[in-house]
């Protein structure tokens, strides 16, 4: 497979990974704020903050409300993460690599593309937005679910899969981080242990991970469990763990992976003993800044070991 | 819409689908019938599935413009053009027979020159052509063979007979138009086909295959075959991305390719590098190589005429095939075919006046209001007067032009484009002209596609039918009507 191909199909599955998280965090956000107790203020603010894209926000927009901000994360073409933008870069890739992907990964994209391009205003109004971003994820799973279907498990299969884990890593790393900074923000609030409740309970569904959670560590929402089973668990997909699992697991299918597989061995088990549930607060944000940069390096091995520029 | 099918008439001109208002020719009997029987409210919700498919399929072409590159969708009408099978086998051996000539004509100009000492062809001509390339002499590839995709424009004239416009030997491209017309044709008329015998195209990647395959210079069971574009924002990469994509070819850049010292060409994989056996290129001689051709190219592959010559990896088509493809030696096509192959060509050629000589020039620039000029090296349509489209200003420009240069133009009779019914507007089907490309494999073997890409100028009286400028296309159904339906 060419190396060029190879990037170009790792993005696919990052920016797909992208939309859909994205979509999912709005939405979420969007229901927990009916649930916040009176006199307790969460702005829109914080999902630019998660998504590290303060200075890009603040170029662009002096007000902090929820129409700037819903309208940058979803439908403005000059923040890069936005989802319009993740789509678009999902479309160029995907049609320079048409011939490794299913035939209806193509029409499927267009489709997804059409409809999110006719409906944008939607989303950026209240009213109709939940269906707007219930479609969008959809639309998401739909072509996810086609590539599981029928795709042979050959290397752009794997490249795939790389994509799909470390931005899904990545997001579940920003969305415990948000967890974090929320609560430390809150810690003089009164009412702190049910916030506390709410906050995590968030975290959880903007991951799909709520039920799993409850099923896998049969106990009520508190901090400690839900960040042990966000990092350890291994059965959920969007778990740290489990990420770490297939990158290393889709790496060794890969040919000249000798090397990256002992690195990444390293970086996993660094990652799992460094985690101290005594201190969370400020410590465990301190932990989740380096669990970002070990993640940074894995994408900086992946590229210089397969998509070199120069071979 | 029986009544506006009986309002239908081309006036002098032929047409493809009706003999006389309201009749249709035999082989398009059934699809009129059909076509008779749709409401108007059919007809628009035909004509919207036939977009929305197009933007589902992602077909577009890229338009060059001020503002940048847009991507457009492929303009598309649901009314097909239809041929006899029976005209079609006639045309389909007239092509191979003009390529086979052709190709023979290639090989010896880099290669003797036979043609030449014969006093066939006047050896200025060459040595003026823009696409003669020096450094392919004394070579000769696989076959004898220089064009293996040879893109051919076809037109019927007021007679009902098919002419020879041009050949492309350069790039030619649409192919994958011609499939995909086919594909939406079939989720939009899908009642028709069951009806009528229709002649399947999509062979077509396939034979490309085969023929690209049987180039290989190593003798391997599975050749690495590769598409060579020069990226995303050439006008035709969905084309090469479609064409790739059908042969489980790789569709590489030149980035991509890096040639060793021993002279072989590599692909840049996962695996580190792999050896190429075929590059199906897409890209231009003058950038196909900066060791040779143009120094800037930051297209094509250092070193790669080098592996050429070497025998080591093929390219199709092969560097120097331009040459045939120029409008001066277009005329003497005819000749040619009787010189090597000792026939009498099949298709016939639009009379072509060459203004290189003193009397055709003179006939020439006295009859430039009826005639159309066209430089010989152009290709998309650019740089052309129609004569009786234009302005006295223009026609002086024009003069000047050919005075200064007279090898590079050439003239033609304004022709009588055939008509076929098109919706446009509204939900009435007129009269526009149209023009047909089929396309021509040859190394080995020879091929021609069933039909070809029909083009057809959506603007009342035009008869440009480039999609650059303001042409659409239609699907092109040879149709068997002497043998049974199943």
């Amino acid at each position: 497979m060419l190396s060029k191909v190879a990037e170009r199909v790792f993005w696919t599955a990052r920016y797909l990974e992208r939309i859909e998280s994205t979509a999912r965090m709005v939405s979420i956000y969007d229901k927990l704020l009916f649930d916040t107790p009176r006199g307790f203020t969460l702005g829109w603010y914080n999902l630019i903050v998660i998504n590290s894209l303060e200075d890009d926000f603040n170029d662009r927009y002096s007000v902090r409300d929820e129409r700037n901000v819903v309208k940058f994360l979803l439908g403005d073409e000059t923040n890069p993460s936005s989802v319009i933008s993740s789509l678009k870069a999902l479309r160029e890739n995907v049609r320079t690599t048409r011939d490794v992907v299913p035939e209806e990964t193509w029409e499927w994209i267009n489709e997804l593309n059409m409809y999110i391009q006719a409906n944008l205003q939607l989303g950026i109004n209240r009213s109709k937005r939940h269906e707007f971003l219930e479609e969008i994820i959809k639309g998401c799973q739909q072509i996810l679910g086609l590539l599981y279907g029928s795709m042979p498990h050959d290397a752009a299969w794997i490249f795939l899969r790389l994509g799909r884990n470390l931005e899904r890593a990545d997001m579940t790393t920003r969305n415990l981080d948000a967890g974090m900074a929320a609560i430390i923000e809150r810690e003089e609030d009164e009412s702190i242990v049910n916030i506390r409740q709410i906050i995590w309970g968030n975290v959880l569904r903007a991951l799909n991970a709520d039920q799993a959670y409850r099923r896998t560590m049969r106990c009520a929402v508190q901090s400690e469990a839900v960040i042990e089973f966000l990092l350890e668990n291994e059965e959920f997909p969007r778990s740290i763990a489990h990420c770490l699992n297939a990158l290393i697991d889709s790496c060794a299918k890969l040919p000249r992976s000798k090397l990256i597989v002992a690195e990444l061995h390293a970086i996993r088990k660094e990652i799992l003993v460094e985690i101290n549930y005594d201190h969370l607060g400020i410590p465990f944000r301190e932990y989740l800044n380096r669990l970002q940069i070990h993640l940074s390096n894995i994408a900086q091995l992946i590229s210089n070991t397969w998509f070199p520029a120069v071979v | 819409m029986t009544t506006a099918w009986k309002e239908y008439s081309s006036g002098k001109f032929y047409d493809e689908l009706m003999s006389s208002p309201g009749r249709a020719r035999k082989p398009a009997q059934k699809l009129v019938a059909y076509l008779k029987s749709l409401s108007e409210e059919d007809i628009s919700a035909r004509r919207m599935a036939a977009e929305s498919t197009i933007k589902e399929l992602g077909v577009t072409f890229t338009v060059y413009t001020e503002e940048g590159n847009i991507d457009r969708a492929w303009p598309f009408d649901i009314i097909p053009r239809v041929i006899t099978k029976k005209q079609w086998d006639k045309a389909a051996a007239g092509l191979s027979q003009r390529l086979q000539a052709l190709n023979m004509f290639i090989d010896d100009l880099y290669n003797g020159k036979k043609i030449i000492k014969d006093g066939i062809v006047p050896e200025f001509i060459l040595m003026q052509s823009a696409n003669y390339r020096k450094e392919c002499e004394g070579f000769s590839p696989a076959y004898g063979a220089w064009a293996h995709v040879c893109g051919t424009d076809l037109v019927r004239a007021g007679d009902g007979e098919f002419y020879v416009l041009e050949d492309n030997l350069r790039v030619p491209s649409g192919v994958s138009y011609m499939l995909e017309n086919r594909s939406i044709m079939k989720r939009v008329l899908p009642e028709v086909f069951e009806e009528v015998n229709i002649a399947p195209v999509d062979d077509y990647p396939d034979r490309l295959f085969d023929t690209l395959s049987s180039l290989s210079p190593r003798r391997v069971k599975n050749p690495v075959i590769v598409v060579l574009t020069p990226g995303i924002f050439n006008s035709a990469y969905f084309e090469h991305a479609f064409l790739a994509r059908q042969m489980g070819a790789e569709l590489v850049e030149g980035s991509d390719l890096v040639v060793q010292s021993d002279d072989c060409v590599y692909m840049k994989t996962i695996s580190g590098l792999e050896r190429v056996d075929v590059i199906y290129r897409r890209i231009d001689d003058q950038f196909l190589d900066p060791e040779v051709f143009n120094k800037h190219s930051v297209l094509g592959v250092k070193g790669l005429m080098r592996a050429w010559r070497s025998g080591n990896v093929a390219l199709a088509n092969a560097p120097g095939a331009g040459v045939a493809d120029d409008k001066v030696v277009y005329a003497f096509v005819p000749a040619m075919i009787k010189y090597y192959l000792d026939q009498d060509p099949l298709i016939p050629n639009v009379e072509t006046f060459l203004c290189y000589d003193d009397i055709q020039r003179k006939y020439v620039l006295d009859n430039l209001d009826k005639l159309v000029v066209k430089p010989a090296n152009e290709s998309g349509g650019y740089g052309m007067l129609v004569g009786p489209h234009s302005t006295k200003k223009e026609r002086e420009t024009f003069a000047g032009l050919i005075k200064a240069n007279p090898r590079n133009y050439i003239a033609q009779p304004t022709l009588d484009l055939s008509t076929a019914p098109t919706y446009v507007g509204n939900n009435k089907p007129e009269p526009r002209h149209l023009d047909l490309r089929p396309f021509v494999l040859q190394a080995k073997d020879s091929y021609v596609t069933t039909g070809g890409l029909t083009r057809v100028a959506l603007k009342k009286g035009s008869l440009v039918v480039n999609s650059s400028q303001g042409g659409g296309s239609k699907d092109t159904w040879v149709v068997d009507t002497e043998s049974r339906v199943k």
